[in-house]
């Protein structure tokens, strides 16, 4: 029988997943103990860490749309060898990312730092992808609910970002810092924007189908909400470099744009009450389990976000843990929530395996666990970047000095850091489990 | 929401992504103080630092890792400078191994961050809050210069 190829995205994005949280467990414990596993440096165990979870959430997201498509958009894909093709470039070039960061080759960009080269596969790989996506969904000559909307944006931005972030290869970029670092960011807040939109596109797909009523995905608050995300895609990216000196006004329409997250945060606030009553009707599934703690997570994101986009509070928090914090509050608590939703929508699905009670029981488990650790966790990082923000403006201590008197925060982060690791292993055990009965 | 509508809209905020990318990489990015301190030595250095993945631990304009301290003024802050970053790329510390970089490239990684030290300033200690929440400091005037 000829296996869903969605299943093996999934495999390889889980496995992504436990990799990448393994080596940040070892790069935490680094920036405490310098000198600890020295067979792979800091230097090496970052990029790692990074790549290997920025992996997951394409893997995983992927895997979905090739299946959530066909499967319940009522359109069969365009191609059926291309969603292989895809597979097949994306994991060589992933070990192509990790052999290279091995043996310290680097093209030293944050968030990729792996040579530029390896970005040429990247997109090859994601123009097979979007010209199957649009290909299949074209089919439909209906209204497309808002995930679709949702999906090829996030495609076709994910795509023009990317390449933007690639721009220093050329030396009017590069050799002109102020240039380059706006650029940079400029490029790497609109990609987060992209892969968000497939993230987010997700999980109104997921509430679709599991809830079986379209009406919200075809809403007309639903697209006020989706064109309001790409208004912040594109313009919204700003908060990252207010203190780096590009024009005056690349700030101002950067704070401006920002502000407009408060009709997003006013929305879920107003819609609170109704929405999680109606949500906690169906909190028994694993799927909406993982939804709803998404939510909060939105809730809780989006509001320090917002704080972190007023320049005057931007000014004490920027390059201190208070972003890390943001920055892994969005990956964990809302993209990786709903992304396990995803897989947990669809491993049973594909393998026509319900999960066990005992299995149930050792997700549940694993749930609160991650939610609870990930809190302290982000309460920790909050907390470290205040003190950091405080000691360097304030204070005015040496760098020494400190990383003295942040370090039992950080301490504190790389412990709860290896409980979420002991948490989301219980939540894909038995989904691996289930994978591996599927293929064998 | 009509489909056409939904189009229009999404065809504006294409259009609008691509013009504003322009801008950026034109008017929105000429201002650089230090400009006039790019040299093709620190634009080796440049790559230097990329190449050995110095951002995984230091930052520039308080972007990057967290395990070192930020590098955009490390040339000029007091009692630091020039003699001092080389003894710290020749020597290493406990924090930071010895990378054995050669001396060419120790050079060029020095000229680098001396053109970056011209730039601007980094972290911002001397600053006003204004009433609708932005901030004047010193360095940068508002046309961002």
């Amino acid at each position: 029988m000829k296996k869903e190829i969605s299943i093996y995205f999934v495999l390889f994005a889980i496995l992504a997943l436990l990799a990448g949280i393994f080596f940040g467990i070892i790069s935490a414990f680094q920036f405490i103990f310098p000198g600890f596993f020295d067979l792979i440096p800091f230097i090496k165990t970052r990029p790692l860490h990074v790549s290997l979870v920025i992996a997951w959430i394409f893997l995983s997201a992927v895997g979905g749309i090739y299946y959530y498509l066909p499967k319940y958009c009522n359109v069969s894909l365009y191609s059926q060898s291309l969603p292989m093709i895809h597979l097949w470039i994306f994991i060589l070039t992933g070990f192509g990312v990790l052999i290279s960061y091995l043996m310290g080759i680097f093209g030293g960009r944050e968030y990729w730092e792996f040579p530029p080269v390896l970005a040429i596969p990247i997109i090859i790989s994601w123009l097979l992808f979007g010209y199957n996506f649009f290909k299949t969904a074209f089919k439909r000559t209906d209204h497309w609910p808002v995930y679709i909307w949702m999906w090829g944006t996030g495609i076709f931005f994910f795509l023009f970002t990317y390449l933007e972030s690639n721009l220093w290869v050329f030396p009017y970029f590069r050799e002109h810092l102020i240039r380059d670092i706006t650029v940079q960011w400029k490029s790497n807040g609109s990609l987060v924007g992209s892969w968000n939109m497939l993230i987010y596109g997700t999980a109104i797909f997921l509430m679709d189908r599991i809830k079986n009523d379209d009406s919200i995905a075809k809403s007309r608050l639903a697209f006020v909400m989706y064109f309001l995300g790409l208004i912040n895609l594109i313009f919204n990216w700003a908060h990252h470099i207010y203190i780096v000196p590009n024009a005056m006004w690349v700030r101002y329409i950067g704070y401006g744009i920002s502000m407009t997250e408060l009709i997003i945060l006013g929305k879920i606030i107003w819609n609170w009450k109704k929405s999680l009553s109606k949500a906690l009707q169906d909190f028994h599934l694993l799927a909406v389990r993982f939804i709803v703690a998404s939510d909060v997570w939105i809730l809780l994101n989006l509001s320090l976000s917002i704080a972190l986009s007023i320049p005057a509070i931007n000014i004490y928090t920027h390059g201190t843990h208070l972003t890390v914090a943001h920055a892994m509050g969005s990956t964990i608590g809302i993209n990786t929530m709903v992304l396990i939703a995803s897989c947990l929508f669809l491993i049973p699905d594909i393998t026509g395996r319900p999960f066990s009670l005992l299995q149930g029981r050792f997700i549940s488990v694993g749930f609160w666990m991650m939610n609870i650790l990930l809190l302290f966790f982000w309460i920790a990082l909050i907390i470290a970047g205040y003190m950091k923000s405080h000691l360097v403006i304030q204070d005015q201590l040496s760098f020494q000095d400190i990383m003295l008197q942040i370090k039992p925060y950080i301490a504190f982060i790389g412990i709860s850091g290896t409980g979420i690791f002991a948490a989301i292993l219980m939540i894909f055990i038995p989904q691996l489990k289930q994978i591996k009965e599927y293929l064998s | 929401m009509r489909l056409n509508t939904k189009r229009f809209i999404f065809g504006i905020l294409v259009a609008s992504f691509f013009i504003y990318s322009i801008v950026i990489y034109t008017v929105g990015t000429r201002v650089d103080k230090g400009a006039a301190w790019i040299t093709a030595e620190s634009n080796q250095g440049k790559l230097v630092f990329q190449k050995r993945n110095c951002i995984a631990c230091h930052q520039l304009y308080g972007l990057g890792g967290f395990m070192g301290p930020d590098l955009t003024n490390v040339i000029s802050a007091n009692g630091k400078g020039p003699v001092y970053v080389k003894q710290f790329l020749e020597n290493g510390t406990t924090r930071m191994p010895n990378y054995h970089l050669t001396p060419l490239e120790i050079e060029t990684l020095v000229a680098f961050l001396t053109y970056t030290d011209k730039t601007g300033v980094s972290p911002v200690k001397d600053f006003e809050i204004n009433y609708n929440g932005t901030v004047n400091w010193k360095g940068k005037d508002e046309k961002g210069n």
